[in-house]
């Protein structure tokens, strides 16, 4: 028996599409058989290890303006699909108002690698593990999605199904994400842990964000999002809605992290066991919230 | 399958290839074009040592499909001396010993070449992090970090003059 350890690409047809709409209608044509990509970092290792066999690869980078990021001060910020995660990292609106995000893409792999991954790539790959999705979700991302039936937009919170399933159906392209103005005094901190200190996929990502509220019974906001813990990227609305009605400091984090390592159900794998997860997931909400804790305004 | 015909330029020189679907930018320098300076490590986007410059920017080359590069311009580690003089990180790290068995050196030259265009003055964690996707199991990469320290400060008395 021989091991190739460097398979080559199965053969497949690259289709670059002049539009979104000859993009879309060339998916619906193919529905088993077409797949759309942007950096290709999850499709093609997909594909080299025979997971994936798509016969054609829709490229639908640099379609119609995906290729933007924008600012308005009215209505917040919004990713063109084909940004890469190094460009959001370097943008200065994203470092000054959303700085969550550029933390959350600088935790992805290897700067190489960052120079092909999309933010909006990460989303519909729906791994678990996603590092950027728990920023998207706490900031309240929604997808702007060019489908056979035209634009329409869907908040991240309903996006995921299961690993690698979202509400994505034939002939869908995710064109850009979009997040809204962030509240004054909003601090975060995206934790996660790996096998080393940099660049490996997460064993539990903890993603926390708070500002001050004065509709909370306790002045202030948390959210809460968990990686790598559950079929799906995860909020833990339990804690976030028990952090309201608790006064920050020291106590009430140390239970807050306690109710997040039991709103999730990790399984066992290579990277971690289920028991372990669950114990991390404590510790790094507890350290995520005295993170954004330091940073949050005082009411 | 589709056998697509790109032009792009590879360090300064204009190339016309024929290239299937599934070819990677890899596969076209190093099987079409007898560039083997890039070197095949994982296929898979983690060590590092396909990197090179794609408009500018490092990538993984194993990565990228060479049909997407049509119209683009890749530097490869062939590309880094210009007239006969090495690049500055290719001193460095010949004179700092950053160099064991090789196989990762290409890689790390791009790497380091696209830090130092971006950051001419990187701090020792700003390389650690610009290197975290370039595997070394050679060196334990204390020297490549020194080379790219002295890189930078070789850079900087040049474009200061003295």
């Amino acid at each position: 028996m021989t091991i190739d350890a460097h398979p080559a690409l199965p053969e497949f047809d690259y289709i670059r599409p002049a539009t979104l709409v000859e993009a879309s209608q060339f998916l619906v044509r193919y529905p088993d058989e077409a797949r759309p990509f942007l950096g290709g970092t999850d499709v093609f290792v997909r594909m080299r290890d025979g997971f994936i066999k798509p016969k054609y690869l829709i490229d639908v980078k640099n379609l119609d303006g995906t290729n933007d990021l924008s600012f308005d001060p009215q209505k917040g910020l919004t990713i063109g699909a084909g940004v890469n995660m190094n460009r959001v990292i370097a943008s200065p609106v994203v470092q000054t108002h959303y700085p969550l995000l550029a933390e959350a893409c600088r935790s992805v792999a290897s700067y190489q690698l960052r120079t092909r991954a999309t933010i909006a790539g990460n989303i519909c790959n729906a791994s678990p593990a996603g590092d950027t999705i728990g920023a998207c979700l706490v900031l309240d991302g929604v997808l702007d999605i060019y489908g056979v039936d035209g634009a329409r937009q869907e908040a991240l919170v309903n996006f995921f199904k299961g690993p690698g399933k979202t509400t994505l159906k034939s002939g869908d392209i995710v064109t850009a994400i979009r997040f809204p103005l962030v509240p004054k005094g909003a601090a975060g901190a995206y934790l996660k842990l790996g096998r080393n200190k940099l660049s490996d996929l997460s064993i539990v990502g903890v993603t926390v964000w708070g500002y001050p509220d004065a509709k909370a019974a306790s002045g202030y906001s948390f959210r809460i999002a968990l990686a790598s813990v559950a079929p799906v990227p995860l909020r833990a609305e339990k804690v976030e809605a028990y952090l309201s009605g608790h006064t920050p400091g020291a106590e009430v984090f140390q239970e807050a992290a306690r109710l997040a390592a039991a709103a999730c159900s990790p399984i066992d794998d290579v990277r971690g066991s289920a028991r372990y997860r669950k114990a991390m997931v404590r510790n790094l909400t507890r350290k995520g919230l005295e993170k954004a804790w330091e940073g949050i305004s005082r009411q | 399958m589709t056998i697509h015909r790109i032009t792009l330029t590879i360090n300064g020189s204009s190339e016309q290839v024929d290239v299937p679907s599934n070819l990677t930018l890899l596969q076209m320098l190093r099987e079409k074009l007898a560039l083997t300076g890039t070197k095949n490590g994982c296929m898979a986007g983690e060590c590092g040592a396909c990197t090179v410059m794609l408009n500018g920017e490092p990538v993984n080359s194993c990565m990228v499909l060479a049909v997407e590069c049509d119209g683009a311009e890749v530097l490869t580690v062939e590309g880094l001396a210009k007239d006969s003089v090495l690049d500055p990180i290719q001193e460095t790290i010949i004179d700092q010993g950053g160099v064991q068995c090789g196989f990762c050196t290409p890689g790390i030259l791009i790497s380091a070449r696209a830090l130092l265009d971006r950051k001419p003055n990187p701090s020792e964690a700003d390389i650690r992090e610009a290197l975290v996707g370039n595997l070394c199991r050679c060196t334990g990469y204390l020297r490549i970090i020194e080379a790219v320290h002295e890189a930078s400060e070789r850079q900087l008395q040049t474009a200061s003059g003295d």
